[in-house]
């Protein structure tokens, strides 16, 4: 494998986490809820998954409890905003700051412990492909799962019903309701799929980018997921897009550490969060655009008038 | 399917804005002895270590104090900053830019010791922090970039900005390699209340000044009054003619310039000397305070000193009984939780109904 190839999957390898939280917390926000909970949602699914794949000795078992803690620890900030109408912002910074204690907690005994790696699927004769070959073809599961959750998020919200009413709710929760949709039951879904894609994110983290479980081991990527959303404009291609930028300049600065250029090894770390300060900056800066994009109820609460 | 309905009371209950708080602590307590059972300890006995053995000795009732400072004095900036509905949850890097900028004073004027050192560390300090959240605040303003976003990834910024600097520029050029810098002078060094006594240093009493004068500010001076109804109502505010946009800014660099007067307080008073990591955490830890403390200045010293009791009682329990200090976490994350849960029973009467599913 060349180095240019071998740059490009490890860009594919930083991007997919990324890629997969912020779909599912787009989702989430495109129903009006704002979960800041990502961080957290990320970290306890990197702690389970790698936990589940130690103790079963199968990588699987392990991203199958990572995306059900996801989903099941979303569950928390779901009640808590949508049946006890709790002030989302704040919800979401508690589910971040037990996340990220709860996970050190559970998983203390782990930590330094070998761990499971998901397989790569290397697709036969496709994988093969010089320059492209293994980057879109010899990936981890997970990166054929972020390519499907695109598509899918993708028509799933522009091509069907479920979609369109999901959007609708996230414009005007109060036209939805008193045209008889149930605000709470899609808004509780949309929760619980952003918690497990979340909880997949992390999986990753600790089943295939680095395979080993370290306290805090998401370092603010849910934080740059929840970026990439605003960043994308609330649309899923731009996602990709944004994930495989932060991708880039994420592995960009390894490898310039790795070779010594003579920058503060800090400085060069500190990049991808400059860089999510500046993209958010051109991103949003025209006013008028912005407040477009946005889903209109987003992050306000709703209690029904039963 | 059981439901959870809820009825919007017509005027906020008085009773349960003064009992959330109380609530919120018992069913953290509840969830705690439940926390150790799993853990296979004895609950009661835990807990009773871990919020009780604290406070009946001396010295622990001062390292309470000592943690309890940074936490008001962090808390009480954003209890004002949240009031004015401007999310800044950076207070953690802002805390360690004013450390930063603050200790610039002692080492690279070690000579220069007067009565004026100190005063000049903190307001260094305070300005140093207040600058640092000047920066999310007047991309949010000028550029409408999302405040939260950003004033977080500063975060990660400072700490990054600081470890360079505690093992490059800042270093004790005779300190054998270690990522130190030099041992404040006496001068530099906030002291201590009643040395007799134990190590509380003046910091404690900076943060309860500080949300006295807070408080006095929030509810009696027009300034905060016009805190109050932008944030309560930004269109209100509007129409009252108060400027949206400077009140965010002002907000921000408040919270800013007390986190980083914690920092340089925190530094000078308790370490003695900069280093890579200067915080457990207080910059986040005072967002529940603030939380806890109902976004009430006074509120915040009460609820300052109960999240420095999960601090101290987290050690307590490790020493004892060998329960991981990872704990401490799990319960300041409940305590939110709980406290933002209860917060509801202010405005809505909950009842479980056989709903509509």
């Amino acid at each position: 494998m060349g180095i240019a190839e071998s740059i490009l999957l490890t860009i594919a390898t930083a991007a997919t986490p990324l890629l997969i939280a912020a779909m599912g917390e787009l989702v989430v926000e495109r129903s009006g809820v704002l979960n800041l909970g990502v961080e957290g949602m990320m970290v306890m699914g990197a702690a389970t998954g790698f936990m589940a794949a130690a103790v079963t000795g199968s990588a699987w078992i392990g991203l199958l409890a990572a995306i059900v803690m996801g989903a099941a620890f979303s569950l928390l900030f779901a009640v808590l905003t949508q049946s006890v109408a709790t002030n989302q912002v704040a919800t979401g910074l508690a589910l971040t700051l037990l996340g990220l204690g709860l996970s050190g907690m559970i998983g203390e005994h782990y930590v330094g412990m070998a761990g499971q790696k998901l397989p790569s699927l290397d697709i036969p004769f496709l994988s093969d492909i010089p320059l492209i070959g293994a980057v879109l073809f010899g990936q981890d599961p997970l990166f054929y799962a972020s390519i499907a959750l695109t598509v899918g998020t993708m028509w799933f919200l522009f091509k069907t019903k479920t979609g369109l009413t999901l959007r609708a709710i996230g414009d005007n929760h109060g036209s939805a309701h008193a045209l008889g949709v149930q605000v709470q039951r899609y808004r509780y879904l949309a929760i619980l799929f952003g918690g497990a894609c979340a909880g997949a994110a992390g999986a990753h983290l600790s089943l295939v980018y680095t395979p080993q479980w370290v306290e805090n081991m998401t370092a603010g990527r849910g934080w740059i997921a929840l970026a990439l959303v605003v960043f994308a404009s609330w649309r899923p291609w731009r996602i990709v897009a944004g994930a495989y930028l932060f991708g880039g300049v994420t592995i960009g600065q390894l490898h310039a550490q790795a070779i010594g250029v003579p920058i503060p090894s800090q400085l060069l770390t500190a990049l991808p969060y400059i860089a999510t300060i500046v993209v958010l900056v051109l991103i949003s800066r025209n006013r008028r655009l912005t407040l477009l994009n946005t889903p209109a109820s987003l992050g306000k609460p709703f209690v029904p008038d039963h | 399917m059981r439901q959870i309905q809820l009825t919007k009371r017509p005027q906020a209950s008085k009773l349960f804005a003064a009992l959330s708080p109380l609530l919120a602590f018992a069913l953290t307590l509840i969830a705690g002895a439940i926390i150790f059972w799993l853990n296979d300890k004895p609950p009661a006995q835990a807990i009773y270590m871990y919020f009780i053995e604290p406070l009946i000795a001396e010295w622990s009732l001062h390292d309470l104090a000592i943690k309890a400072a940074p936490l008001i004095m962090i808390g009480v900036g954003l209890a004002v900053c949240y009031r004015a509905n401007a999310w800044n949850i950076g207070a953690e890097g802002q805390f360690v830019v004013g450390a930063i900028v603050g200790s610039l004073v002692p080492i690279f004027w070690p000579d220069f010791q007067s009565p004026l050192t100190l005063p000049l560390m903190l307001l260094l300090g305070a300005l140093g922090g207040a600058l640092f959240a000047a920066i999310p605040a007047w991309l949010k303003v000028r550029m409408n970039t999302n405040e939260i976003l950003t004033s977080l990834m500063l975060v990660y910024v400072a700490q990054l900005l600081l470890d360079w600097l505690a093992r490059g520029p800042l270093r004790d050029p005779n300190g054998f390699n270690f990522p130190q810098s030099i041992t404040f002078s006496d001068a530099a060094t906030l002291p201590e209340i009643l040395p007799s006594s134990g190590a509380t240093h003046y910091g404690f009493l900076l943060a309860i000044i500080v949300a006295i004068v807070a408080w006095f500010v929030l509810e009696k001076t027009r300034a905060g009054f016009q805190v109050r109804v932008v944030g309560a109502s930004p269109r209100a505010g509007k129409f009252g003619g108060f400027s949206g946009s400077k009140l965010f800014i002002v907000a921000f660099m408040i919270s800013g310039a007390l986190a980083g007067m914690a920092g340089i307080s925190e530094v000078s008073g308790a370490i003695g000397h900069m280093q890579p990591i200067i915080s457990p955490g207080y910059g986040f830890t005072a967002i529940i305070v603030a939380f806890l403390g109902r976004l009430n200045p006074l509120g915040v010293v009460a609820s300052g000193l109960v999240l420095a009791l999960t601090y101290i009682g987290g050690e307590g329990v490790q020493m004892m009984m060998g329960v991981s200090d990872k704990v401490v976490r799990v319960f300041q994350g409940l305590l939110l939780f709980f406290v933002l849960a209860c917060d509801t029973l202010i405005h809505y009467k909950v009842t479980i109904s056989k709903g509509r599913g």
